[in-house]
């Protein structure tokens, strides 16, 4: 699905990625975790294609395609997604006629037929209705004034509607209670099929109760310093980053 | 300017010289010759077969035009108008004059078109094609006013209803805007060749939506078009002009002017989309729009609403207003306008108090892109015996790019204690982030800032009528295409 080779990148100049080479399988679920300023969310920039992230070297291999080069929304249309950190706030545009746009513009893209809007009405209220979320939801504005929990949970329900096959979660258990963190971790569990890979970014380990990866990776200094079973995320919950710190030096 | 003269020139030629031997006795003729004096005004007053009455009042709006300055407080820059270079009169426009098909339009204007879906025989219409065959909407307008005289309504050019009902039109023409308002208004009384005359009888509402965009294959209304609105008593009514697609026209002046009378209970609500040809994206042509707007809110309980989507245009000099003079009055202004490449625009609204509890809401959105300037420019005035008035005002603007400009001018003058006054103003930019969001979800540039610009208006487009408000929307996108990246 995913393949990240020698993956070099540079914010305003700056190296943040020095090498980072990861592999993702077909419905394989990958953890990323790291200490703070590791590179965790420019990784998942650069993935997404964010201007300002500039690929310096290394390359992003998806479904056999090199992404490098790619414009954020034709990966977007190629299947990844990303449920950001910080969720944008979109003032006045409804999350119904957001959904659709970007679902038909999708859609497009592919040169699949356009879904015409009583269609849309009704898939986007299955979708809302099965992550338990109430119709409300697609009537305000995208993300206006939303609470934290809210808005993360409108970030699975965005990847519900766009069916991605890779979809990067960064953080998503940031300022989340726990029950929040439940109710988002169930609406993305309810996501994953053997068609669908996951990478969650993230740097606690108690989202990965929720989540249970297949493999866990720790990023650190730029690179991905150790990778395991779901187990290293306990082993790190224990001991900390400060190990990696010191082995990378 | 140029191009008209050109083309008016050659048909003079083709005609044989037919004004050599003066023109002001040859009624029949189509054209004045270019310029502007007191003959002129005669010519056109005596081709529309006025009474005394109009042209005596149309002389001396043209004499008092000779000595009043041009307005010079607006933000916009333009060169100096050269009134002697211009036609007065050149209509009913000859078809010929016109492209023969559309594959003799601009290839630009048809993409545009092609965009917001107008069908063929509208293309055709509005890109000034001569076609031979009666429109279809001939037929539909005619079934329209067929039902609006079922209900007494009176919906005719003002021409015609100087004829039909002259008495209404003269008790109530300039009262509003009187003729030396201002210069561009004053040359407006002067020479004004059509516009719109509606009147609702007491207690009537209107069954439809009246639209100008009926009338467009009629006439070439589009230089100094002159509307007079007349809701009496506890009627109500809904009238749209323009429409979504752009309009081409020689003239680069254009100075309308709308007068606006709500009696008693009476409602009147006035939706714009103007998108006249803005010139390219150096500045070279354009429209001016100088226009005057203003309702009188005459009658206890009335309500005059402005709706406004100012696309178009060079060069945009407007400010629909309310007076609101009967006691618990409303007036509203909805305003969206938006200045992309070389646009100047300076828009905005007059709140005057006059009656007891009356009260007036701004809601305007300005959105500039490219090295466009803009400037909200509003006044809520409150007068001594307009006990316990209020008004709210909101001025959003939205900046695309470094290079352009937004303004806000707000004046306040309250002259009654009881009165609330409020003003909110906010300015912000297409965030990055908002960009790379919406595009991660696979929403392409483009229409991720048509997306973002269509939210930020929201609040205006809802108030247009339906059918209206999904036009302007495909039109906020269109506007600004080109403006990011």
């Amino acid at each position: 699905m995913l393949e990240i080779k020698d993956l070099h990148a540079s914010v305003d100049g700056k190296e943040i990625l020095k090498g980072v080479t990861l592999s993702i399988g077909k419905g394989e679920v990958h953890a990323i975790m790291g200490p703070n300023g590791s590179g965790k969310s420019t990784l998942s920039y650069v993935l997404a294609g964010r201007e300002g992230y500039d690929i310096t070297g290394g390359r992003i291999i998806f479904e056999g395609e090199d992404l490098t080069t790619m414009e954020p929304e034709v990966r977007a249309a190629k299947g990844l997604f990303l449920a950001f950190q910080y969720p944008v706030e979109i003032p006045g545009v409804p999350n119904s006629t957001f959904l659709k746009e970007a679902v038909n513009a999708i859609r497009r893209f592919r040169g699949e037929e356009e879904i015409d809007a009583i269609k849309m009405v009704k898939m986007l209220r299955e979708k809302t209705k099965a992550l338990g979320m109430a119709d409300e939801m697609l009537k305000r504005a995208v993300n206006a004034g939303f609470s934290g929990g809210e808005k993360k949970r409108n970030e699975v329900l965005q990847m519900a509607v766009l069916e991605p096959k890779l979809a990067i979660l960064d953080e998503t258990d940031s300022g989340l209670d726990i029950d929040a963190l439940k109710i988002v971790a169930d609406g993305v569990n309810r996501l994953r099929s053997p068609e669908r890979s996951l990478l969650v970014i993230t740097h606690y380990q108690r989202l990965l109760e929720y989540i249970v990866p297949d493999r866990v990776h720790v990023l650190a200094r730029g690179r991905i310093q150790r990778s395991g079973g779901k187990e290293l995320a306990l082993e790190l919950e224990a001991k900390g980053y400060a190990d990696f710190a010191e082995e990378a030096a | 300017m140029a191009a008209t003269a050109e083309t008016v020139e050659r048909v003079n030629i083709l005609a044989g010289e037919k004004y050599k031997y003066g023109f002001v006795s040859d009624i029949e003729s189509d054209k004045a010759p270019k310029g502007l004096s007191e003959d002129i005004v005669r010519f056109i007053s005596a081709k529309k077969n006025e009474p005394a009455w109009l042209l005596e009042w149309r002389l001396k709006a043209y004499r008092h035009w000779l000595t009043m300055p041009e307005p010079k407080w607006a933000k916009v820059s333009y060169p100096k108008i050269d009134y002697q270079d211009a036609y007065y009169y050149s209509a009913p426009k000859s078809m010929k004059d016109g492209p023969k098909s559309l594959e003799d339009v601009d290839p630009e204007l048809l993409a545009t078109y092609e965009k917001l879906g107008i069908p063929l025989r509208e293309q055709e219409m509005l890109a000034g094609v001569a076609v031979d065959a009666v429109f279809d909407s001939v037929s539909v307008a005619t079934t329209f006013k067929k039902k609006l005289e079922d209900v007494g309504i009176i919906f005719c050019p003002i021409s015609e209803a100087l004829v039909r009902c002259p008495d209404l039109v003269r008790k109530y023409l300039g009262t509003v805007v009187p003729a030396g308002d201002n210069k561009h208004s004053c040359l407006n009384s002067a020479v004004f060749t059509d516009g719109s005359f509606v009147y609702i009888p007491p207690g009537v509402r209107s069954p439809m939506e009246l639209s100008t965009y009926f009338r467009i294959n009629e006439k070439n209304t589009g230089q100094f078009e002159r509307t007079l609105i007349i809701a009496d008593k506890g009627s109500y009514v809904s009238y749209l002009e323009g429409c979504t697609a752009p309009m081409r026209d020689e003239n680069q002046l254009h100075a309308a002017v709308v007068e606006l009378i709500a009696l008693d209970d009476a409602e009147i609500k006035y939706s714009t989309v103007q998108n006249w040809y803005p010139g390219d994206e150096n500045g070279k042509g354009g429209i001016y729009n100088f226009v005057t707007k203003r309702g009188a809110c005459r009658g206890r309980n009335s309500k005059i609403s402005w709706t406004q989507v100012e696309t178009g245009s060079a060069i945009t000099w407007k400010y629909p207003s309310c007076i609101l003079q009967g006691d618990n009055s409303v007036g509203e202004f909805y305003s969206i306008a938006i200045t992309n490449n070389m646009q100047q625009a300076d828009t905005g609204t007059k709140m005057i108090h006059l009656g007891r509890n009356t009260k007036s809401k701004i809601i305007s959105k300005g959105i500039s892109a490219g090295r466009a300037d803009q400037t909200y420019r509003g006044l809520v005035k409150i007068s001594p015996k307009a006990e316990g008035a209020r008004n709210y005002t909101q001025c959003d603007s939205l900046l695309i790019g470094d290079k352009c400009g937004a303004h806000t001018v707000p004046y306040i003058e309250s002259r009654n204690k009881s009165a609330i006054v409020e003003h909110e103003a906010t300015t912000s930019s297409i965030s990055e982030d908002q960009l790379f969001y919406l595009r991660q979800r696979g929403i392409p540039q483009e229409a991720a800032v048509a997306l973002v610009v269509n939210g930020f208006c929201r609040e205006v487009l809802q108030q247009l009528p339906m059918e209206f408000a999904v036009e302007a929307q495909k039109l906020v996108g269109i506007s600004l295409e080109g403006s990011v990246g």
